[in-house]
């Protein structure tokens, strides 16, 4: 505080004679404080809560009130994935890369660090897991799809989704999201959008390789098994670095 | 005396503070840096909402910008000597602004707004000219326009202007004040509000007494409401800090930007000064007209229309009365209120039932950060559901709008959203 230090050494013979002065200024600014504080207060009362939930109220009647997801289908879980995998979609859902116009729209005016913030706050929500579904697929089907997740497919260079995604499958901090309480129509659509190129991500984009190896059938089969598959109850994302990847991957800085 | 230092920290604290705020706003426009200058004039001319692509380099250009006679690309303008404007002049580049011609003198597509630049004052675009050369050359060429026959023929464009054209820098009314007129320059001239908030016809064009009169927004399916009528976005009746609020923040006391208009405030208006905000908003307040008589009343049956009222409330009760208030009343800025809210009454209601099925954010913004977002109800309201809400906000607590059908809501559902 240099410039009370200032005032201290230096007395100054106008302010040592004013004392009235002073109290008169000390007793306006008490006034002036409590009208403030009485403004403020009245202001509260008639202001939205100033809360994150509050302001993500936007995003829950398509991702539940608490990013727990809905009754559609192919509208995805937010809470408790890693919150750089989700302010990694919500940079790609405002600039355009990930297409989804009703999101692109609600997010092209927002700054990334109110994107992030948002992204930290669906990451720290814990919602219970919904209960797994059975599968209407076949034991063929399910076989297959475990086969794939859980080992890959070496000859088509197909590396186990748990290489990357973890060997409980719950991903890992800062960017790669688990997979598991996840419905098997949202799973299906989104490795359907890689295979395709019409969902991207920063180079060298890790999933849009993979998934180009996959035919229709392989994404059906890993879809149905994973949504089969009861997630632990220690789903939280594994630490950053808690295991190497099989390659690099933009989405996941090393 | 120890008693009293801190109140005297205080007090030269916020002195200090004035001071300091004060040395801010003038380092904006008035400053003598011309780059700097230049910049800010670039803000207020909104430059890069077009010619920055999406995750592109800025000024690059490479934006698709749909149009009804096809797609164009912006142009890069950056410094590149070979694929930028790094070989203009400040008079190549001040002649584009001023007549919509390229230095070869081809003619530029009236997308380019040349049609309010060419108000701007020789010394601004020299600024502007003097920041473009100042910021990194980006060798990106230009993307071939992609337009229908014949508007791919840029001879039509000769027409075009002959109509709808009015070259010449802005003239201040001697009648009025300076702040009038500083306001009247940026709205007319850099911030060419009147690209969107003007009827435009079908060839692309605005009558000039037409001007500032709303209209639809072609191809975004957004109404820009009348800046003039106190029955759309007039702001007659609106305080002067209230538009300085909605125009820098996003949000007022009075009502909201969403949309093309979030991308306004967002990318352009946040970043002008106090001085030049309140300038626009004197200016914009001044235009308002006396508001003509109501339109007519409802096209739909009145057993109708009050059936889809009565449903109207049920639905607002359950949905929207938690945030906008049982009497439309909303907490705002943030939450906005709906009754007297020009926007919910205008003639056109495609604005209201867009942001019901869609919902929406305002623009992040330096004085609002972290805006609050309108939930969409497309996937939780049926097409009447939305008709008879949005009947239902149109008419109550006094407002003066009519109701809309079920079919208007429908067609709406497919509306572009970016």
């Amino acid at each position: 505080m240099p410039i009370y230090v200032a005032i201290r050494n230096q007395p100054d013979p106008v302010l040592e004679g004013g004392d009235v002065f002073a109290r008169n200024a000390a007793l306006a600014l008490a006034i002036a404080t409590l009208a403030a504080c009485n403004v403020a207060a009245a202001q509260t009362a008639n202001q939205p809560p100033d809360t994150m939930a509050a302001r993500v109220e936007a995003c829950t009647p398509c991702h539940g009130n608490k990013g727990e997801g809905t009754s559609d289908v192919y509208f995805p879980r937010l809470a408790g994935k890693p919150a750089g995998y989700l302010y990694n979609q919500l940079l790609a859902f405002k600039n355009g890369r990930r297409k989804y116009p009703p999101m692109n729209y609600l997010l092209e005016f927002l700054t990334d660090p109110y994107l992030q913030q948002m992204a930290d706050y669906f990451a720290d929500q814990h919602p219970a897991l919904p209960p797994v579904v059975a599968s209407d697929a076949s034991q063929e089907v399910l076989q297959r799809g475990q086969s794939l997740v859980t080992r890959g497919d070496p000859q088509r260079q197909i590396p186990a989704c748990g290489s990357c995604h973890g060997p409980a499958l719950t991903g890992m901090e800062p960017g790669i999201p688990g997979l598991l309480g996840l419905r098997p129509n949202y799973i299906s659509a989104q490795l359907g959008a890689w295979r395709y190129g019409t969902r991207t991500a920063k180079a060298p984009d890790c999933m849009q390789q993979v998934a180009a190896r996959l035919t229709e059938e392989d994404v059906t089969a890993v879809a149905a098994w994973l949504a089969n598959h009861p997630a632990p109850v220690m789903n939280a994302p594994a630490p950053k670095g808690t295991y190497v990847l099989p390659f690099a991957c933009g989405s996941e800085p090393e | 005396m120890p008693s009293r230092s801190p109140i005297l920290v205080l007090l030269l604290w916020s002195l200090f503070a004035g001071s300091a705020a004060e040395a801010q706003q003038k380092a904006g426009p008035t400053s003598d840096n011309i780059v700097a200058r230049g910049e800010y004039l670039a803000r207020a001319g909104d430059c890069i909402a077009c010619h920055t692509a999406p995750e592109g380099r800025t000024f690059a250009g490479g934006r698709a910008m749909p149009t009804p006679f096809g797609t164009l690309y912006s142009s890069n303008i950056t410094p590149d000597r070979e694929t930028g404007i790094g070989k203009w002049t400040a008079e190549d580049f001040y002649k584009a602004m001023h007549t919509g011609r390229f230095p070869d003198g081809g003619l530029m597509y009236p997308a380019m707004p040349f049609a309010s630049y060419t108000k701007v004052t020789r010394a601004d675009s020299e600024a502007i000219f003097a920041y473009l050369k100042s910021i990194p050359p980006v060798n990106q060429r230009n993307r071939e326009h992609d337009l229908r026959f014949p508007y791919s023929n840029r001879q039509l464009i000769l027409g075009w202007r002959t109509l709808y054209f009015n070259e010449g820098e802005f003239k201040p009314d001697p009648t009025k004040s300076a702040e009038w007129n500083r306001g009247a320059y940026l709205v007319e001239g850099l911030g060419h509000c009147g690209m969107c908030h003007s009827p435009i016809n079908a060839l692309g064009g605005t009558a000039q007494s037409d001007a500032f009169k709303g209209g639809l927004i072609p191809m975004q399916n957004w109404y820009a409401p009348s800046l003039t009528s106190n029955r759309e976005a007039g702001l007659g009746d609106w305080s002067i800090q209230d538009i300085s609020d909605l125009l820098q923040t996003g949000v007022s006391q009075r009502g909201v930007v969403y949309g093309p208009m979030a991308e306004v405030v967002h990318n352009s208006l946040q970043y002008l000064s106090d001085e030049d905000t309140r300038a626009m908003a004197v200016y914009l307040k001044g235009i308002s007209e006396p508001s003509p008589p109501p339109p007519a009343s409802s096209v739909l049956p009145t057993t109708e229309s009050s059936l889809l009222i009565s449903l109207g409330k049920t639905v607002y009760d359950k949905n929207c009365a938690s945030c906008h208030g049982a009497q439309g009343e909303g907490k705002p800025p943030h939450w906005p209120p709906l009754a007297n809210n020009q926007s919910i009454e205008m003639q056109s209601a495609v604005n209201p039932i867009r942001m019901v099925l869609n919902g929406g954010y305002p623009p992040g913004t330096k004085g609002n950060p972290m805006p609050y977002g309108m939930p969409p109800f497309a996937g939780l309201l049926s097409d009447n559901e939305v008709a008879a809400v949005v009947s239902y906000i149109r008419t109550a607590w006094g407002n003066r709008g009519t109701p809309v059908s079920a079919r208007d809501a429908n067609e709406l559902r497919s509306a572009p959203l970016n």
